[in-house]
C-alpha cells in the first residue's frame, strides 16, 4: 500500500462527508481598530482531533484561539461549538479551557489549589474535588509537589501544573497557546509526546497554537497554516509537507527548492516543464496547469540525489558544480550550483558510515530526481 | 566596586549621617534629661515619659491622630486602588490623560494650597471643622500616594492570571477578589502604610481643616513648642520615632526574609 508521507493514526473524520464538525469558524473576521487580525476565515475542527494553528507571530493564530476561549468577540461571522453559537457567551461559561503561554498559575495558591480552582467554581463537592485533584496530580506525575507554590517549581513542573489545571474540568476542548514555548529543547521534545499521549488518554479535542513547525508536525492530526489572518492550507502534516498548496506553504514548512518556469507540454500522465533558465523537467501529473502557464516546480532537498556521474535511468538530471558541503552527522547537505545558475539544495541520508561517491567543493556533479518527487504549484 | 575605607570615604559618611541624624539623636538624648531646661543636661531620668502619660491634652491628641490616620488611610486606600485600577485597565476612555493628571496633581501641590482650598470648601458647604473635616482632608491628599503605589504594581500584573481564572469559570467579581486582590495585596498594604504615615505627621493641612476637639498630635506638639519646648515633647517625639522605626524595621525584615526564602525555593526548584 502506498501513502503520502507516514501514517500517524487511524483517524480522519475530515475525509468523511458525514462526520459532524465539532468546532466551526464560519466566515470569522476580527478587527482591532484598523488592523485586521483575522480575515473572513472559515475552519472546521472535529471531535477528538489534535489540531494545530501554525504561523509566524502576528498571523492571527492567537486571536483565533482567544475568540474560541471568549476573551475576544469576532467582529463578524460565527463560531460554533458542538452546534451551539458561542456569540455573547462569556469565557467563564464556555465549556473550553485554555493553557496559557505564561502558564498563568496563581502565585498565591499551592499546586493543589491551582488545580482545584476551576472545580470549585462549578460547585463540585469537596470530596470529589480532592479525588479529581489527586487524579490530575497523578496524571502529570506531580503528586509530591501538591503543597508547593508555583515559584517553588521548575519550568517543566509549572508547565505540567498548568496542563493539569486546564484539563481538570474535563473541558470539551482544550486550547493550548504555545504550550511548550518556555521549555528548553530537550524537555520540549519529551513533552510533545506526553501531550499526545494525554490527548489520547482523555479523548479531548486539542487546539494548539504554535510557531514551531516541528512541534505542529509532531503532534497534530491536521495543521492550519496561517498568514495575515487567513488560512493558507489545512491538511495533515504529511500533506502539508509533501503536497503544499502554495509557494508560501512550501516555503514555510521545511526546506524547498523552487524552479520558476512554464508548462511546456501537458501529456496524459506527465507534464513537461521548461525552467526559466532552460532546465527541462518532467513531472507526474498532479496539477491541471495548462500548457504555457507560469508555474513553480517545488522539490524537497531529500528527494534529490547527488552523484558524480549522470545516472543512466534518470528522467530528470541536471548538471552543475558542488558549491558547499555540510556534514551534519545523520545527513549531508549539498549546495549545487547548476550550470544555468540556479542553486539547488540536496540532502543525503548517511545510511552507512562509508560514502561510496564522495563529492567535495568544486567537483562536477549531477542532481537527479524521480518524476513524482516534486510538485507543481500554480499559486 | 571600590570598597576601601579611605579617609575621604569615612569623612563623607560621618558628615552625611551627622547631617541626617544629629538633630534626632539630640532630641532623643534630651528626652531623658533630668532638668526642665531643654538645652542644659541635668542627668538621666525617665520622668518625662511618666508625666507624658498624665498629660491629658497630649494623650487626647494622640488618640485623635490615630483615629484620623486609620480611617483616612483605609478610605484613601480603597479610593486610590480604584483609581489605579481604572488608570491601568481602561486605557482607552476619553479624558484618561486629564484624569491621571488630576489624580496625581496633589502629589506636587503645595500643602498650604491644599489646606486652604479645603478650608474654603468646608466653610462654603457649611461643614463644621472638626474630626470629620480633618479626616476628609487627609483622605484627599493621601489618596494619590496610594494610587501611585498600587498603579506601579498593576503595571507589571500579568493579565493572563485573570483570564485564566475566568477561563476556569470565575465571573469577573469573583476573579477580582480571589485572584487580583490577593496578588496586589502587598502593594495595597504598603499604600495603606504610606497613607497612614503621611496622615500621622501632617501639620499644615490639619491646621487648616481641624477644629476644636480634633487637635492632632503634630498640631499639639507645634502649639506647645510655641510656648517653649519641654522635655515632655521630646519624650513624645522619641516615642513617635520609635514607633515609626520599629514599623520600618519589621517591614524590611519581613521583606528580606521573603526575598531570601524565595531565592532558596527557586534554587531548590531548579535542582528539581
Amino acid at each position: 500500500m502506498k501513502s503520502l508521507g507516514s501514517i500517524r493514526r487511524d483517524f480522519s473524520p475530515w475525509n468523511d462527508p458525514n462526520a459532524k464538525p465539532y468546532i466551526q469558524f464560519d466566515k470569522v473576521t476580527k478587527k482591532f481598530g484598523d488592523f485586521t487580525a483575522v480575515n473572513n476565515l472559515s475552519l472546521t475542527i472535529f471531535e477528538r482531533e489534535f489540531f494545530a494553528l501554525l504561523g509566524a507571530s502576528g498571523c492571527g493564530k492567537s486571536t483565533l484561539l482567544r475568540m474560541l476561549a471568549g476573551f475576544e468577540e469576532p467582529s463578524a461571522g460565527r463560531i460554533l461549538l458542538d452546534g451551539q453559537d458561542l456569540r455573547g457567551i462569556p469565557p467563564y461559561k464556555r465549556p473550553v479551557n485554555m493553557m496559557f503561554q505564561s502558564y498563568a498559575l496563581f502565585p498565591h495558591m499551592t499546586v493543589e489549589k491551582n488545580i482545584a480552582f476551576g472545580l470549585k467554581q462549578e460547585g463540585m463537592p469537596g470530596p470529589d474535588i480532592e479525588k479529581r485533584v489527586a487524579e490530575m496530580l497523578k496524571l502529570v506525575k506531580l503528586e509530591q509537589f501538591a503543597k508547593r507554590k508555583p515559584h517553588q517549581l521548575s519550568g517543566g513542573q509549572r508547565q505540567r501544573v498548568a496542563l493539569a489545571r486546564s484539563v481538570a474540568k474535563r473541558p470539551k476542548v482544550l486550547l493550548l497557546d504555545e504550550p511548550l514555548g518556555a521549555l528548553d529543547k530537550k524537555l520540549r521534545e519529551e513533552t510533545q509526546f506526553e501531550l499526545m499521549d494525554l490527548q489520547q488518554e482523555l479523548g479531548l479535542t486539542f487546539v494548539v497554537v504554535t510557531h514551531d513547525q516541528e512541534e505542529a508536525m509532531t503532534m497534530a492530526d491536521r495543521i492550519a497554516i496561517m498568514d495575515k489572518g487567513e488560512v493558507m492550507q489545512v491538511a495533515t502534516p504529511a500533506e502539508i509537507y509533501e503536497a503544499p498548496a502554495s509557494r508560501f506553504v512550501a516555503h514555510f514548512v521545511g526546506n524547498v527548492n523552487m524552479f520558476e518556469g512554464k508548462v511546456a507540454e501537458h501529456m496524459t500522465s506527465t507534464t513537461r516543464i521548461t525552467g526559466a533558465t532552460g532546465a527541462q523537467i518532467v513531472v507526474d501529473n498532479g496539477s491541471n496547469a495548462a500548457a504555457g502557464s507560469d508555474i513553480v516546480f517545488a522539490i524537497r532537498p531529500e528527494k534529490i540525489k547527488v552523484s558524480s556521474k549522470k545516472p543512466a535511468d534518470a528522467v530528470n538530471a541536471l548538471e552543475g558544480e558542488v558549491y558547499d558541503v555540510a556534514y551534519l552527522g545523520d545527513m549531508t547537505v549539498y549546495h549545487i550550483k547548476l550550470d544555468d545558475g540556479q542553486m539547488v539544495r540536496a540532502s543525503a541520508l548517511n545510511a552507512s558510515r562509508i560514502t561510496e561517491d564522495p563529492l567535495t567543493w568544486n567537483d562536477r556533479a549531477w542532481v537527479s530526481f524521480r518524476p513524482d518527487a516534486g510538485v507543481v504549484l500554480t499559486r | 566596586m571600590n570598597s576601601t575605607w579611605s579617609r575621604f570615604n569615612i569623612t563623607s559618611i560621618v558628615l552625611g549621617f551627622a547631617f541626617l541624624y544629629l538633630p534626632i539623636v539630640l532630641l532623643i538624648v534630651f528626652s531623658f534629661n533630668e532638668s526642665k531646661l531643654v538645652t542644659v543636661w541635668g542627668g538621666f531620668s525617665t520622668k518625662w515619659y511618666v508625666s507624658l502619660f498624665h498629660n491629658q491634652g497630649l494623650m487626647d491628641a494622640t488618640w485623635v491622630t490615630a483615629r484620623v490616620g486609620v480611617i483616612s488611610a483605609t478610605v484613601a486606600t480603597v479610593l486610590g486602588t480604584l483609581a489605579a485600577l481604572t488608570l491601568t485597565r481602561y486605557t482607552r476612555f476619553k479624558g484618561r490623560v486629564l484624569f491621571s493628571g488630576m489624580v496625581f496633581a496633589p502629589l506636587v501641590m503645595p500643602e498650604v494650597i491644599t489646606g486652604l482650598s479645603l478650608l474654603l470648601l468646608f466653610v462654603a458647604v457649611g461643614l463644621d471643622r472638626g474630626f470629620v473635616t480633618v479626616t476628609l482632608a487627609h483622605i484627599t491628599f493621601t489618596m494619590c500616594f496610594v494610587a501611585v503605589v498600587v498603579q506601579s504594581r498593576l503595571v507589571t500584573f500579568d493579565r493572563s492570571l485573570e483570564e485564566a481564572a475566568m477561563d476556569l469559570g470565575a465571573p469577573p467579581v469573583k476573579t477580582f477578589f480571589q485572584i487580583t486582590l490577593p496578588v496586589i495585596l502587598p502593594a495595597i498594604i504598603s499604600g495603606w502604610m504610606l497613607a497612614f504615615t503621611l496622615s500621622l505627621d501632617d501639620l499644615v493641612i490639619a491646621s487648616f481643616t481641624s477644629g476644636p476637639g480634633a487637635t492632632t498630635l503634630p498640631m499639639k506638639i507645634y502649639s506647645q513648642v510655641r510656648l517653649g519646648v519641654t522635655p515632655e515633647i521630646n519624650a513624645a517625639c522619641t516615642i513617635l520615632i520609635a514607633v515609626v522605626a520599629v514599623g520600618v524595621i519589621i517591614a524590611s525584615i519581613a521583606n528580606k526574609r521573603r526575598e531570601i526564602q524565595r531565592q532558596l525555593d527557586e534554587q531548590a526548584a531548579q535542582r528539581g
